[in-house]
């Protein structure tokens, strides 16, 4: 039975694309069996992000009407071979996705692979509500900023009361707070909302913090989930995310100023 | 030098600016947000039946909904007439 993990924010252009292909690929290279499904149906970028936007051939909506079966829609990533994506149509309007269609697609899923990551489209539209409703796990994606830190607290509400399992009456969803886009030195001056303050208005568990990185733009640049970028700062904190939600105790990293930084990453680096 | 210290010490950072913001945003949509939905309709009725014994004005009823760590407190308040108003 897989774990389904939506990853949601509200906010448009927060991480949400850059942290689903960054976990999905992190959970596949442990060797867990992981798809990663966008659920933004006409704007898809997943598909772009992790570098296979040639080998599109079926989508999720032709999944949906039985115009594809599942196997011919999944793409199986060229780098690890746990890893599938299942990309977005382009052209169909939203209503393309039901809540049955949506349900059979991760029902077939969750019998073959260990994880499945929904990357949510922005907003508390069709797609988002969807992208959450039979959701397991959620990683509420935060940039340091005022509409994202409210953007994200709607987003808790509602996934505290309009997805399967709080409708089922059934133990709700967990909720992990993933705080990206952070400059230490930034907070430091008084300028952004520290690690602290964002916790303390949402108060949730975190899961990470991910520093604003050269990186992010770089690997989606080249169609390369970040994590793959070892060296970089905002892989490595990727990396850790992924060991803490497999339940490995690793200490927070990037919240500090650049020099520790530098020297946790000297004591810390395989 | 006091001077200084004066601008120094009053200019609060952008920060914490917001979060004092978002802290009280934040409260004031969540508790918007926990009200059950029945609440108009409930204070219609409600008002609807008083009416029938007593004859109180709209706003004479209002209904409060409070939500604490683990309680809920609904509160209802109606202001009655004077005596010589009342429906015979």
């Amino acid at each position: 039975m897989a774990r389904i993990i939506v990853v949601t924010s509200g906010k448009g252009g927060v991480g949400k694309t850059t942290t689903s292909a960054a976990i999905a690929m992190g959970l596949a290279k442990k060797g867990h069996k992981t798809a990663v499904i966008d659920f933004d149906v006409g704007l898809r970028n997943l598909d772009l992000i992790m570098g296979c936007e040639r080998r599109v051939v079926y989508d999720l909506v032709n999944v949906i009407n039985g115009e594809a079966t599942l196997n011919q829609a999944l793409i199986r990533d060229k780098r690890c071979n746990q890893l599938y994506i299942l990309p977005a149509s382009q052209t169909r309007d939203k209503d393309a996705l039901t809540i049955e269609g949506v349900g059979k697609v991760l029902e077939e899923l969750a019998k073959d692979f260990k994880y499945v990551v929904c990357d949510s489209p922005a907003g508390i539209e069709k797609g988002a509500t969807l992208a959450m409703y039979f959701a397991d796990d959620a990683f509420v994606v935060t940039n340091p900023e005022v509409s994202s830190v409210r953007d994200s607290d709607r987003m808790l509400g509602i996934l505290a009361s309009k997805s399967k399992r709080a409708e089922n009456n059934e133990e709700p969803i967990k909720e992990y707070l993933l705080l990206t886009r952070y400059s230490p030195d930034r907070v430091k001056l008084g300028e952004m909302l520290s690690v602290e303050d964002v916790q303390e208005i949402l108060s949730l568990h975190l899961l990470g913090v991910i520093p604003e990185s050269k990186s992010v733009l770089n690997a989606s640049n080249s169609g390369i989930p970040v994590i793959l970028d070892e060296k970089s700062d905002a892989g490595q904190a990727y990396d850790d995310v992924v060991a803490r939600y497999l339940g490995e105790d690793r200490p927070h990293r990037f919240i500090d100023e650049e020099k520790k930084g530098l020297f946790g990453k000297l004591f810390r680096s395989k | 030098m006091s001077l200084l210290n004066y601008f120094r010490t009053t200019k609060p950072s952008s920060a914490s600016i917001a979060k004092e913001r978002l802290q009280i945003l934040v409260a004031h949509e969540r508790s918007s947000k926990t009200q059950p939905s029945y609440l108009p309709q409930l204070q219609k009725e409600l008002l609807e039946v008083i009416r029938k014994y007593v004859n109180v004005e709209q706003d004479a009823i209002s209904v409060n909904f409070e939500q604490d760590d683990d309680q809920e407190i609904l509160e209802l308040n109606i202001v009655l007439p004077d005596e010589h108003d009342k429906v015979s």
